[in-house]
């Protein structure tokens, strides 16, 4: 009976703590919109000055800002672009002159593919480098772990991005410097998530092209997050490994190797698990400018265009999505630490 | 198809044994031709929209859609999908005859109701073509077998000139309204050299060489073009073999890598300039303040020390190539007369002038660099100038305002090389682009915009540039060079325009 209980007080305090994270998102959301909106519009830089015909006239300028509806008051424009919102209406590009949502859609995917591959890369690197550590606590390992760590977060995504472009892209050229894919090929997909496609309709041969063209920026991208994961896990393990029931398992008979796997991992994860959600929204937001670089048609590529276009629907959807996906991944997270952390579970 | 556990690791040990072995980069077919190219293409309908006003992207619609009236290399005019064009004895109607035997890349017949239906709808303000101004000029068209003539609304010397730039694309009537302005951009047809083959933007355009071409067939059968906005890496795709011809990369890595086996380059002055805006504000309202700062600084010196000699000085906003360049318009450099003029003002480089000049900051080569040695060039003189730096947009925002510095760094193209659309439009006060903006220029150029003696039109912007010169109403620096690397074993034809069009590759 009162395991019963204790199991219904812990999913509606599940239920509850998602309820509120999910109206915390809410306003949160609002609150990015309207941050956006009157931030880009008053910075620097006017669309319609960009695209001025050199005998343009006031008439003319005039025409183009009712065109583009600038002739409105700032909170005119912001209900009606909110109006639009609210109906799955984002607005049209100035410059690519299409739907933003559907832009923005088309390219979400390829920067949620990287992205995803880029934290399996860092969590598997980060991982094995804490267990490495761990385990050799007090060597030459753990310092040159260490060491290793901290050079890798010093040097930002964007800086790997250039030393593996020089590195093996042109040194020893084993992989794509740019794009998604190579053109040359035909893709057979339906939708903008190629590598999860090409898995799922065993064409590994196109696989593999995506992978040559998304390791580079994926490892630029995985390194400064893996070396974090490295560090805050190693220390984790070694706080829980001094644990009685960790000693204990030591007696029991356990190599050192099997009692880090099967009982400090689990608890000395947790911080990791909090750590890595965080992070990853940061990881999202590298993609700008390694995608960039490596000209990954990704929604961070179109961001920069859009900025320097001074695009701004499609600066708004891009942000309000960029936005939306980091509440979603907090909410995942928080969610997945209520459900792990046992005192939450226990009651 | 099944697939087991020893197949999947089969696949994955032959995929990286294939990189490994450096595979990828298998040798392309001689009928391939990939280009590093430096901007994305954001629109494919070249005649409405902010894609259709920029400059740099121009060679990639010219590679599909063949401009009205053809432009060689050397920015002269030549017949394109127009063979005759011209204007009646009394400047009312316009004439133009419409080349026969041209295919859209559907196959269907180009026609003359092709060239009236853009015409017209570029002429229409609705349709947001930026050129609207100038295509409004001539309406009224009438087809009469490949011969169309056009009522002239406003007579506007550089009418056809137009026909060889922005906005200047003639699209496909039929196929166009079938489509619609969405469908087109999904598939756009056009009658140039290249069709469409596949396009994903902000990564690459694959081209395919037209078969149904009415000019000189393309050399290379199929073009991709890779959409490789970041220098460093557009240096890494034509040295790592990537890409075969790549443009607009630094100096110091154009030198670099034509020292290179199996690369070569090539380096021509292109229609493109750097200035310095002079604001009619604060000092700049002085005439000795600036002719002053004009006559301080060392073009030639900019040029050699940080353009590593690419480029050429400047004293107007004309470069030889365009058709009011008159070389004995000359700007001395001469500190000592330039401290004269200073100090005739009562300032000296104890108690200088001083003023703001705005740059941008890697927009243009060197750009920052070269505002900071200017800057110490005016203060050996007597001229203290605060640097701001601005981003692009700021500057076009500002400019529009009219409330730039009272000097500001800037650069300025015009491809079809005449005097209205370089020191006409940089100069005339009432347009958006001027920022000079006083009562005797506008006086002077007023009369020419509609001047119907071409050589007397072209002798009156020679002589406007003469007395902006003694007035130092603007500050000229210098024609830009553009640096074009590729491998040796292709052949690259430069345009003066800057556009890089595979058209004019061929393999060596």
């Amino acid at each position: 009976m009162r395991g019963e209980s204790v199991q219904s007080d812990y999913a509606r305090m599940l239920l509850q703590r998602f309820l509120v994270r999910l109206l915390t998102m809410l306003v949160t959301l609002f609150g990015v919109a309207i941050v956006v909106f009157v931030v880009i519009r008053v910075a620097p830089g006017d669309p319609i000055a960009m695209m001025l015909p050199p005998g343009a006239s006031d008439d003319d300028i005039a025409r183009l800002r009712a065109l583009y509806g600038l002739d409105k008051s700032i909170v005119q424009q912001f209900f009606i672009w909110l109006g639009g919102v609210l109906q799955g209406d984002f607005g049209t590009s100035i410059s690519l002159r299409q739907d933003v949502l559907g832009l923005v859609f088309d390219r979400l995917p390829a920067t949620l593919e990287l992205a995803t591959v880029a934290l399996l890369m860092a969590i598997a690197l980060g991982v094995t480098a804490a267990i490495l550590g761990a385990r050799s606590r007090g060597t030459a390992i753990e310092a040159g772990i260490d060491i290793a760590s901290g050079a890798t977060l010093s040097i930002p995504d964007f800086l790997w991005g250039l030393v593996l472009i020089l590195l093996f892209g042109v040194l020893v050229p084993v992989f794509d410097i740019s794009g998604r894919v190579s053109p040359q090929l035909d893709l057979p997909f339906v939708t903008q998530f190629y590598l999860v496609e090409s898995i799922l309709r065993l064409r590994f041969d196109l696989t593999w092209d995506l992978l040559k063209h998304m390791l580079m920026p994926a490892v630029a991208l995985a390194l400064p997050l893996a070396a974090i994961i490295a560090q805050l896990l190693k220390q984790s393990l070694k706080e829980v490994l001094d644990l009685d029931y960790v000693v204990l398992a030591r007696v029991k008979g356990f190599s050192e190797t099997q009692v880090i796997l099967r009982e400090a991992l689990k608890n000395a994860a947790l911080p990791t698990l909090t750590l890595v959600g965080v992070q990853f929204t940061f990881l999202i937001g590298g993609t700008v400018i390694v995608e960039r670089l490596f000209s990954y048609e990704g929604l961070g590529n179109m961001a920069i265009d859009a900025v320097i276009n001074r695009d701004l629907p499609l600066i708004q959807g891009i942000v309000l999505v960029f936005a939306l996906l980091f509440v979603l991944i907090n909410l995942a997270v928080d969610m997945m630490y209520a459900l792990l952390n046992p005192r939450l579970r226990h009651g | 198809m099944t697939i087991n556990r020893r197949d999947l690791l089969g696949y994955g040990a032959a995929a990286i044994g294939a990189a490994t072995l450096g595979l990828p980069r298998a040798a392309k077919a001689a009928d391939e031709l990939t280009i590093a190219y430096n901007v994305n293409l954001p629109s494919w309908d070249p005649t409405t929209g902010p894609s259709a006003v920029n400059p740099t992207i121009q060679g990639l619609y010219q590679s599909v859609f063949d401009q009205i009236i053809g432009q060689k290399p050397d920015l002269s005019f030549t017949p394109g999908l127009l063979t005759e064009w011209g204007w009646n004895d009394d400047r009312t109607k316009v004439t133009m005859t419409v080349r026969e035997g041209v295919k859209w890349h559907d196959g269907s017949p180009f026609t003359p109701e092709d060239v009236v239906w853009s015409l017209t709808r570029a002429g229409d303000e609705k349709t947001g073509n930026p050129i609207q101004f100038v295509w409004k000029n001539v309406n009224n068209f009438k087809i009469d077998g490949n011969k169309i003539t056009g009522d002239v609304v406003q007579f506007d010397p550089v009418y056809f000139k137009w026909m060889s730039f922005l906005t200047g694309y003639i699209l496909p009537k039929a196929y166009y309204e079938k489509v619609g302005a969405e469908g087109f951009e999904k598939a756009p047809i056009g009658t140039g050299p290249y069709m469409v083959d596949k396009f994903e933007r902000n990564a690459f355009l694959r081209l395919k060489a037209n078969p149904h071409y009415w000019g000189t067939k393309p050399a290379f059968e199929n073009v991709t073009i890779k959409f490789v906005t970041d220098a460093a890496s557009r240096v890494a795709e034509i040295e790592s073999g990537s890409s075969q011809v790549t443009l607009e990369i630094p100096y110091e890595e154009y030198d670099r890598l034509i020292a290179k086996d199996g690369l070569a380059g090539s380096i021509k002055n292109v229609s493109d300039i750097g200035m310095i805006f002079f604001n009619d504000i604060e000092a700049m309202l002085d005439k000795n303040v600036r002719q002053a700062a004009v006559m301080a600084v060392d073009k030639e010196l900019l040029v050699k020390r940080l353009l590593r000699g690419y480029g050429q000085p400047i004293a107007t906003l004309e470069t030889p190539e365009y058709t009011a360049f008159d070389p004995s318009i000359k700007v001395e450099h001469n500190p000592e007369k330039a401290k004269e003029l200073l100090a005739a003002s009562g300032y000296s480089p104890k108690k200088p002038v001083k003023f703001t000049i705005q740059t941008t900051k890697g927009f243009k080569p060197k750009d920052y660099e070269m505002i900071q040695a200017i800057v110490g060039m005016w203060r050996k003189v007597g001229i203290e100038a605060k640097i701001e730096v601005y981003e692009i947009a700021k500057h076009y925002e500002l400019r529009a305002a009219d409330k730039l510095a009272p000097a500001a760094f800037y650069n300025w193209g015009n491809s079809i090389g005449d005097p209205t659309t370089s020191t006409g439009f940089a100069m005339y006060g009432p347009s958006p682009h001027s920022v000079w903006d006083s009562k005797d220029l506008v006086d002077m150029i007023n009369p020419l915009w509609g001047e119907k003696d071409e050589a007397k039109r072209i002798a009156g912007w020679k002589a406007v540039d003469k007395y902006i010169a003694e007035q130092a109403y603007v500050l000229p620096l210098m024609q830009y060079a553009q640096p074009i690397v590729h491998s040796k074993k292709v052949n690259v034809v430069q345009h003066v325009s800057g556009a890089l069009l595979p058209a004019l590759m061929t393999p060596a």
